[in-house]
């Protein structure tokens, strides 16, 4: 089993760009995961540049190109045999891919959930990037010219997270968006499951989806070998407000985790440090009592704290809008977090009625009213206690904005222009959008309009270089709340899901080594990988389980070799299905079944004499024989009931005969005397 | 346990399984222990009717699985059923209104597919069904003996639902309804046509077509078929749903359209299909409106309830249209309408009712049919077959065919009788790396997944064309038995190989028995 990290998480954090590995199982090439790494596109100038386009002086003017060296590195690798999405965002950069021939085989696995997402922020992101082509123009051949000189180096600086060496520097990752038919034929080779669904790939692995609790449809992979059985853990929430939490009780079984949540490197845990030092503490404890039961372990997994704190810091937007609304200003959210949403858009209703205010709510994209609707009739998918509305006869819906929706106070355009957007438009208003790049015409018009008035408020996530990407907006007025959101598991949670989970081997990031120290006296083992380096992983059984059904085992004819080993040589067909090997009785059984085929160690030429003897078999050893050293050819001369003769030297004999039934009469004696199976 | 339903026939204790049947197989445990889970496969009470019985009746404990829609739909049913029997008919109750909301908090909910694994031995897996939203048939595996329990279920799809789906599975027994052991049905659309032709003439002359229906089920499949109509015809008569119960039911159908079928799911990406457009709320004073309408009103087979109500104030017109579905239960006014063409029916000593209205009987099943059952008992190829849920002389027939034409053992037990089947059972043990790699595994990964009639996945590598794999078993005191190749045996047991030739006797070699022997190509 071999792991190559391919891509640690860009600079949108976790949940936008999460990590991507290759991972050989079996001879299997897997890649995990295939996001892009949107926060590239800041370095590009908004279109239409109009006269008030800031200072987007030093921005490359020019139809962008998308970072994503997971598709870079699995292109390189030429070819992989399947590929495992965690995450809607994870699915991003899979158009890349499965456009190039090496890759015309390759299966896609992926939620029924995250590939309904992923293709609507595909689709989103092919609509946003056809306004930069009909401003500029389809590119020319050849790469454009901003990809040699300055404005190049620019762009890569602004994907924080990438090293720039002078020399040699790979530029692969850097290419030209999709088209819609790239899309489509993606969507061709995706195979969508359910949670808890097993998929059997090439017979032999077996597939399993486990909710992650990050987003709805995201997934932790329980992928096993018929050696080995690995989880790949992306990013991974304990309690979600919305999406069903962590199922880390399927995970269980798994000998090898995949730790691949890279979330607590994000700026936002160092801020957080303070708040969580009485967890940590009690951590602490946790973690230096011996004999400590999984309970309370388990405990601090489903603890609430990180999820009561994602909701005050939702309140706390949310008493921002309202201030902003008050002062008579506009709020812009751009925000790419379809959970975020729709929280906020749940408090926002009830903040907004209690202080009696009456604000039209806009959600402008392509995908809003998709996504609006879809998230109503999706409970298997969500939270338990939002699975309760459905089974609870009080609630009619699993989200608030469906009465938003029905109330008339929120509203559903794809676009700006959109018919009847102008007739519902009243300003103060609240809008979201789901371009966080503000490179998208919906941002970036609307961004022009209120850039300048402070009393509007744009909210924005926290890991976006918010200089550069408002630099065609300045100077800017406007307020900016920048925020950072729950987007993994967090430091003090990385030892207690460890002891829940009970693997033999942790392969850990070594960026996050000193951040996560690993626990001292651990039942498993860790390795670290790190980027783009190739780590060996151990299998943890040595041989293979192989089903022996009871019809095949009672056919079997052993033999005693001595006390304590009996050996028996078996004919069977071996069937491989869904990750198990199986003997089964071929159907035609050959009557040779007592033949011994191999036979090891010497011949006692005195032994087979008086076997042969035995059997009424006349013989003798020829008159020149003397029992000479051991290592000497012997010979035995037989004369009834046919003529033969045999020849014995340490490695092999010779039986010369023409008479069938006389060969077997020898063979039978010489079986009793020698080793054989 | 599979499903933990009632007789609707009954009316007295034997209206529920006999539970004691439990204990008494089990001795000394109760109904907690001697059941790993019970498993429902969707809301209809002859299977879901004595659970909160069970459940806090008797005090059974354990697991209880069932899928989403099943888990919030039950409820209704099992609380209408309730009131019917205690509100109306008078009778004792047998469990409370709060027995069912404590019994349904036990509920589990399942999603399709989804494998889980009950305890160390049992893994349960739900199916779609068709049938009723939330139909599932439930694959259940105990080490390497496995079942496949169908519930009721549907192999052709309707307006709602698709139709039922399933894997190819290794199977030691099917257990499959057969209701309709013995019917064909012909085209379903033929039977729409028909009850379409028949309401819009009702309407169209004026008249008020009354539809006694269940809340769930047979009425939202109904009414996509209508709300269709009305919408291609362009129609402006209302389609009314009598208040409650069935508003209720389309609220929850429209958090569930992804158990619908796919061309409901592909036509709601933005509009749900049960956001009605034509229908609305019926209020009690509409009755004696005048013009026509279409109303869908509860109970289904006028057994009483508010379609017995308007069924009396509509009944003596002729231009009036009742349609009634195709089962009714004895005793009901619905099956006196099917059996012969009443012109009066007698409610009690005082009151009749002057009928004159047109009857329409509706002949759409959720339910296989015989060819059905033979296609997808012949798709799973099961060891054995158990035919339920259906009538004695028309399962006779249908096990027949099976054992003729499939070559399946197969029975049909009555109540309280005992079928014992053999199971496979597969000894775990381990090769070496070495004798896998020389049993050609390359067909296996060569075979690409087929898809069939369900569709699903195909057994990889279940073609009969295998190379014989041909290994050694060792079996070493306190070690699991291990296969592996020749070579693997003697560096094992640290011996050198002793070949054997067969070569064919010259007579001068006898005399010269000291010559070399020739190395020559074994013969035999």
């Amino acid at each position: 089993m071999k792991l190559t990290c391919v891509a640690t998480p860009g600079s949108g954090g976790d949940y936008h760009t999460p990590a991507s590995h290759l991972l050989e199982v079996e001879g299997v090439r897997l890649l995990l995961d295939c996001p892009v790494d949107l926060s590239a596109l800041a370095a590009f100038a908004p279109v239409p540049l109009g006269a008030d386009c800031g200072d987007a002086g030093d921005l490359i003017r020019a139809v962008p190109y998308y970072w994503s060296p997971a598709a870079a590195a699995a292109a390189k690798a030429g070819g992989v045999d399947a590929v495992l999405v965690s995450s809607a965002t994870g699915m991003l950069g899979l158009p890349f891919l499965t456009r190039l021939p090496s890759f015309a085989n390759t299966k896609v696995y992926v939620t029924e959930l995250a590939a309904r997402i992923g293709k609507l922020m595909m689709g989103e992101l092919m609509e946003m990037h056809s306004e930069f082509v009909r401003y500029y123009g389809l590119d020319t051949d050849g790469s454009p010219k901003w990809m040699q000189g300055e404005k190049l180096h620019k762009l890569l600086s602004s994907l924080q997270n990438i090293v720039i060496e002078d020399e040699g520097m790979d530029l692969a990752p850097l290419m030209p968006l999709y088209s819609a038919p790239n899309l489509e034929e993606c969507m061709r080779k995706t195979q969508t499951v359910k949670y808890g669904e097993e998929v059997c790939f090439n017979g032999m692995l077996m597939l399993k989806a486990s909710s992650s609790g990050l987003e709805l449809g995201n997934c932790v992979w329980s992928i096993k070998g018929p050696r080995a059985s690995i989880t790949y853990l992306p990013s991974t929430l304990f309690v979600s407000a919305h999406a069903l939490d962590c199922d880390y009780n399927s995970l269980k079984e798994n000998d090898i985790i995949l730790f691949s949540d890279f979330s607590s490197l994000n700026v936002m845990d160092e801020n957080n440090e303070n708040l969580g030092e009485n967890a940590m503490v009690c951590d602490d404890s946790l973690l230096r009592a011996d004999g400590v039961d999984e309970d309370e372990y388990v405990q601090c997994l489903s603890k609430n704290d990180d999820i009561a704190e994602e909701i005050e810091r939702i309140s706390f937007i949310c008493s921002c809008i309202s201030d902003a609304i008050k002062s008579g200003g506009s709020v812009l959210i751009p925000i790419g977090r379809l959970g975020v949403i729709l929280l906020i858009l749940e408090h926002i209703s009830e903040t907004l009625l209690s202080s009696n205010m009456k604000v039209p709510i806009f959600m402008i994209s392509d995908a809003a009213e998709k996504i609006i609707s879809f998230t109503n009739a999706v409970p298997e998918w969500l939270c338990k206690p939002r699975q309760e509305k459905l089974f609870s006869r009080e609630e009619e819906a699993l989200f608030g904005h469906v009465e938003l929706l029905k109330e008339g106070r929120l509203f559903l355009f794809p676009h700006l222009y959109s018919k009847g957007l102008l007739a519902a438009w009243k300003e103060p208003c609240i809008v979201f959008c789901l371009d966080w790049s503000l490179r998208h015409s919906t941002a970036v018009h609307l961004l022009r309009r209120w850039h300048a008035d402070k009393r509007n408020l744009l909210v924005l996530e926290q890991g976006v270089d918010t200089e550069l990407t408002l630099k065609p907006f300045t100077p800017a007025a406007i307020q900016v709340l920048e925020c950072s959101f729950l987007s993994g598991i967090k430091v003090r949670k990385v030892n207690p899901l460890l002891s829940v989970l009970k693997p033999k081997l942790v392969l850990f990031p070594e960026d996050l080594k000193s951040r996560c120290p690993s626990k001292e006296d651990a039942p498993w083992s860790y390795l670290y990988y790190s980027k783009g380096k190739t780590i060996e992983i151990p299998n943890t059984r040595e041989d293979f389980e192989v089903g022996l059904p009871t019809d095949v085992a009672f056919g079997l004819q052993p033999r005693q070799l001595d006390k304590a080993i009996a050996v028996a040589r078996l004919r069977a067909k071996l069937h491989l299905s869904k990750g198990q090997y199986v003997l089964v009785a071929p159907k035609d059984q050959s009557d040779e079944s007592n033949r011994q085929l191999l036979h090891w160690g010497a011949v006692d030429a005195g032994r087979l004499l008086s076997a042969l003897q035995e059997k009424g078999i006349e013989c003798a050893f020829p008159a020149d024989d003397d029992d000479g050293p051991a290592g000497c050819e012997r010979s035995i001369l037989i004369t009834s009931p046919g003529e033969a003769l045999v020849k014995m030297a340490p490695e092999k004999t010779v039986i010369y005969c023409d008479d069938e039934s006389t060969t077997r009469l020898i063979y039978d004696a010489l079986s009793s005397v020698c080793n054989g199976i | 346990m599979f499903d933990c339903g009632m007789h609707m026939g009954h009316h007295d204790h034997q209206r529920y399984p006999d539970f004691a049947r439990i204990l008494a197989a089990t001795p000394g445990a109760d109904f907690t222990s001697a059941i790993s889970c019970v498993v429902i496969t969707h809301f209809h009470l002859d299977h879901i009717g004595a659970l909160p019985y069970f459940t806090e009746v008797c005090g059974y404990h354990g697991p209880i699985y069932m899928t989403y829609p099943t888990k919030a739909l039950a409820p209704l049913m099992l609380e209408d059923y309730r009131k019917v029997m205690v509100d109306h008919r008078g009778e004792e109750e047998q469990y409370s209104y709060e027995d069912i909301q404590n019994c349904m908090k036990k509920v589990i909910p399942l999603d399709l597919k989804q494998t889980i694994q009950v305890d160390r031995e049992l893994v349960i897996r739900a199916y779609y069904a068709g049938h009723v939203l939330g139909a599932a048939m439930i694959y259940a595996k105990v080490g390497d003996a496995a079942l496949v329990y169908t519930g009721d279920y549907n192999m052709t799809p309707d307006r709602h639902l698709g139709a039922a789906q399933i894997d190819h599975l290794k199977l030691d027994l099917l257990i499959t309804e057969s209701t309709y052991a013995k019917t064909v049905r012909d085209s379903k659309h033929a039977r729409e046509r028909e009850f379409l032709k028949a309401v819009h003439k009702c309407v169209s002359g004026g008249g008020k077509v009354l539809i006694p229906a269940f809340a769930l089920g047979r009425a939202q499949e109904l009414c996509i078929l209508l709300d269709d109509y009305w919408e291609r015809m362009n129609l402006k008569i209302p389609i009314y749903f009598s208040a409650g119960l069935t508003i209720q039911a389309n609220m929850y159908y429209k958090m569930l359209i992804g158990w619908t079928s796919q061309k409901i799911k592909d036509s709601y990406t933005v509009h749900n299909p049960f956001d009605f457009k034509h229908v609305c709320d019926f209020q009690r004073s509409f009755i004696n409106d005048p013009g026509p309408c279409v109303l869908f009103a509860t109970p289904g087979m006028i057994s009483g309830g508010f379609s017995l109500e308007v069924f009396k104030r509509w009944a003596p017109s002729e231009k009036n249209l009742v349609t009634l579905p195709g089962y009714c239960v004895a005793g009901t006014i619905g099956h006196k309408l099917m059996s012969g063409k009443p012109t009066r029916i007698d409610l009690d000593k005082e009151t009749h009712i002057d009928v004159r209205c047109q009857i329409h009987q509706l002949s759409f099943s959720p339910h296989t049919d015989s060819k059905g059952i033979m296609d997808l008992t012949e798709f799973l190829s099961p060891s054995h077959v158990i035919l339920v849920h259906g009538e004695k002389p028309q399962m006779s027939f249908l096990k027949e065919r099976i054992e003729s034409e499939l070559g399946m053992p197969c029975y049909y037990p009555a109540n309280n009788e005992t079928v014992s089947i053999p199971t496979t059972k597969n000894l775990k043990i381990s090769a070496t790396d070495k004798f896998i790699a020389s049993c050609s595994t390359s067909q296996a990964r060569d075979s690409t997944q087929k898809s069939n009639l369900i569709c699903g996945n195909h057994l990889s590598g279940a073609n009969g064309d295998e190379k014989l794999a041909e290994g050694i078993l060792l079996m070493e005191k306190s070690k699991d038995a291990k296969i592996l190749c020749e070579d693997e045996l003697l560096q094992l047991l640290g011996a050198e190989g002793h070949s054997l030739q067969f070569e064919p006797l010259l007579h001068s070699r006898i005399g010269e028995a000291e010559t070399d022997i020739v190395d020559d190509l074994a013969s035999e």
